[in-house]
């Protein structure tokens, strides 16, 4: 259970002068939730997309499951067991949501093109048992009754359900979020907060998430990560990270110099 | 809450259909193509006339183009305007290929084929079968093959780029082979000659500027009509299975592709070496046609466009509209025949119209069997929503 699953050591990227993120260091178990908080600009997303092989980081390694992926491309960053979601939600929109779902088992499929052309059998077990997965995983999310409707016509909160059950498809071990509860309403996020619990324990999953909303992070998450400039300014459970004065200056300004 | 979600991390779990189910599934629809390929060379054919035989032709070589290069620039939606540069190379090489075996080994380059090949009027005194028969198709499947090497070559580096820059390399690509061609030697026309060249340079002997002629005339309806189903079939089966989804997935978003698992850059190359191959395969049809003249002009943009234009108006990313628009672009210009002088222009305001009312082309994404057009159609649907963002 207290095993290191995924390990970021020490990731550094800059954009000509600017330094979005500086030696940053996160450890994440086994079945964790883990928040990343910070101002607007701070660099949260630019972490995910570290990790995610969107950019290549300066410095540093991220490891996981004792696996080094740094210097991987995105698809194997996939492969090796780490998915995300995206802030700006970015479905396949023209695609229907069994589609969007179908497309995130594709790197679990090891039958390809020339199976796919002559149709062999191997490739009608491996489709059948792809719509059999997502139709069960679209059930998890509620979505099952409008799997043949284009992703674009969702309701907004629906979108974002079903990027988590994209993520979800392309069998992670650790799950990043990216601001899941934005635009949602407080009865979504009271039910996003229900439906993140389960889906980490029904899959298994370690999740680091960025958010927001206070109500969400500090409810979920075991442990936080304060972001402020690039730089890694507390760390540690909620109650802890909420007195740090360091958080509270950042959120709110220093106090006034008497 | 509920049980565990079986084995998601793993290899999807497999079990085995029926073998005898397979095999029949998955060979029935090819055996289809064959008989309406047949019926259509062995009994539509001699019921109409030439004009209308040669127009039914072209639609065919069309369709196999417009359907082939909707994989790229519809399903994979990477825009290339090199596909006449592959369409040349398959020309040509099948060209080669045939002419220069028939000089070789049969002394002359006429045609020895059976009732499936060719165009004959009264195809009563042909021979049921000939070595031609099974000559031509292993030609234009070199044809294919030489286009799809070059589809590879050309891929590799320049699938890394997108969008403008992509189309302006494959823009290039079409016009290089187009001036390569014009440097070739002059064809070679007796077989004291052929016996006296070696094997390369006879190979390229195809006649530089002047064109390619004297290649004999194999393509028939069967031909034709056998390649267009077989591309269709093919465009279908990818369109429909995880392959399939991963080029459409490339589309609608390549980074959100790539971070759900897809080897985008793998999966663009491939989509460019079937294309390739298969417009390959239709520049052997279409050079092999009784009364068309080969010339390194069908390498050049202009036959790209033609092409493109077809994918545009079907709809990218829609087999059955390239399909069908592949046949109206054909048609079209036949009828405006009596406006002769105002037909470009009635052309280009039907594409304008087309892109004011269907930017999306004729079906979008959607195909003639797909239950929801015929819904939106026959306005079974409420009016559509705008999509909220």
């Amino acid at each position: 259970m207290t095993a290191p699953l995924l390990k970021v050591s020490h990731l550094t990227k800059s954009f000509g002068g600017l330094t979005a993120v500086q030696d940053f260091s996160l450890t994440l178990t086994e079945q964790s939730l883990h928040a990343l908080i910070g101002p607007n600009g701070a660099g949260k997303t630019t972490v995910f997309n570290l990790l995610t092989a969107v950019y290549q980081p300066d410095k540093g390694d991220v490891a996981l499951a004792g696996k080094r992926l740094t210097g991987l491309r995105p698809y194997q960053i996939a492969q090796a067991g780490m998915a995300r979601t995206f802030q700006n939600i970015r479905l396949f929109r023209e695609l229907s949501v069994l589609e969007n779902v179908r497309v995130a088992c594709h790197l679990r499929c090891p039958h390809g093109m020339p199976a796919a052309i002559f149709r062999t059998r191997g490739h009608r077990a491996q489709e059948a048992a792809i719509t059999q997965r997502c139709t069960d995983l679209l059930k998890t999310f509620n979505l099952a009754n409008r799997a043949h409707e284009q992703a674009r016509n969702l309701p907004y909160g629906d979108q974002r359900r079903l990027e988590i059950a994209r993520a979800i498809a392309t069998g992670p071990r650790v799950l990043l979020l990216d601001e899941p509860a934005a635009g949602m309403n407080p009865q979504e996020k009271k039910e996003l907060r229900v439906l993140i619990r389960s889906i980490r324990d029904r899959f298994a999953l370690a999740i680091l998430l960025i958010e927001h909303d206070m109500g969400v992070v500090m409810d979920l998450c075991e442990r936080i990560t304060v972001l402020d400039y690039g730089k890694t300014i507390a760390e540690g459970p909620p109650e802890k990270v909420q007195k740090d004065p360091k958080v509270i200056e950042a959120y709110l300004g220093a106090p006034a110099a008497l | 809450m509920a049980e565990p979600h079986p084995n998601l991390r793993g290899s999807i779990p497999s079990f085995r259909p029926p073998l005898v189910g397979t095999v029949v599934r998955s060979a029935m629809p090819f055996l289809i193509v064959i008989a309406i390929a047949m019926t259509i060379q062995l009994f539509v054919r001699p019921n109409i006339n030439s004009y209308l035989a040669i127009q039914l032709l072209t639609i065919g070589v069309n369709i196999v183009l417009a359907v082939s290069l909707n994989i790229v620039n519809g399903f994979t939606g990477q825009f290339s305007m090199g596909h006449a540069g592959f369409l040349a190379v398959g020309g040509y090489v099948s060209g080669s290929v045939t002419s220069y075996f028939s000089l070789t080994q049969w002394g002359s380059k006429d045609m020895v084929g059976g009732v499936l090949s060719g165009m004959p009027l009264d195809a009563a005194g042909l021979p049921w079968f000939a070595a031609g028969d099974l000559m031509f198709p292993v030609a234009l499947i070199c044809g294919g093959l030489v286009a799809a090497l070059l589809g590879l070559a050309v891929g590799l580096p320049s699938l890394r780029l997108r969008g403008d820059y992509l189309a302006i390399v494959t823009l290039g690509f079409g016009e290089i082979i187009r001036v390569l061609i014009q440097q070739t030697p002059a064809v070679v026309k007796t077989v004291e000659q052929a016996q006296s060249t070696n094997f390369l340079e006879l190979a390229t002997s195809v006649g530089g500027a002047l064109g390619f002629t004297g290649l004999p005339t194999y393509t028939s309806l069967f031909w034709v009509w056998l390649f267009a189903g077989i591309t269709i079939l093919v465009a279908y089966r990818l369109k429909i299975s995880s392959p399939g989804r991963a080029f459409l997935s490339i589309r609608e978003d390549e980074i959100a592709s790539e971070a759900m698992g897809v080897n985008t850059t793998r999966y663009k190359v491939w989509a460019f070496v079937i294309a390739a191959f298969f417009a390959g395969v239709a520049g052997g049809l279409s050079a092999h046609t009784l009364g068309v003249a080969l010339g390194p002009v069908d390498a050049g943009f202009l036959r790209s466009f033609d092409i493109i234009i077809m994918v545009v108006l079907g709809g990218l990313g829609s087999i059955s509209g390239a399909a069908i628009a592949a046949a109206v672009v054909t048609l079209l210009p036949e009828y405006l025949r009596p406006v002769a002088e105002y037909r470009m222009i009635i052309f280009a305001l039907a594409l304008v119209l087309m892109m004011i009312l269907r930017p999306k082309g004729l079906l979008g994404v959607r195909e003639v069997w797909d239950a929801s057009l015929w819904r939106a159609i026959l306005r079974l649907d409420k009016a559509p929503k705008k999509g909220r963002p």
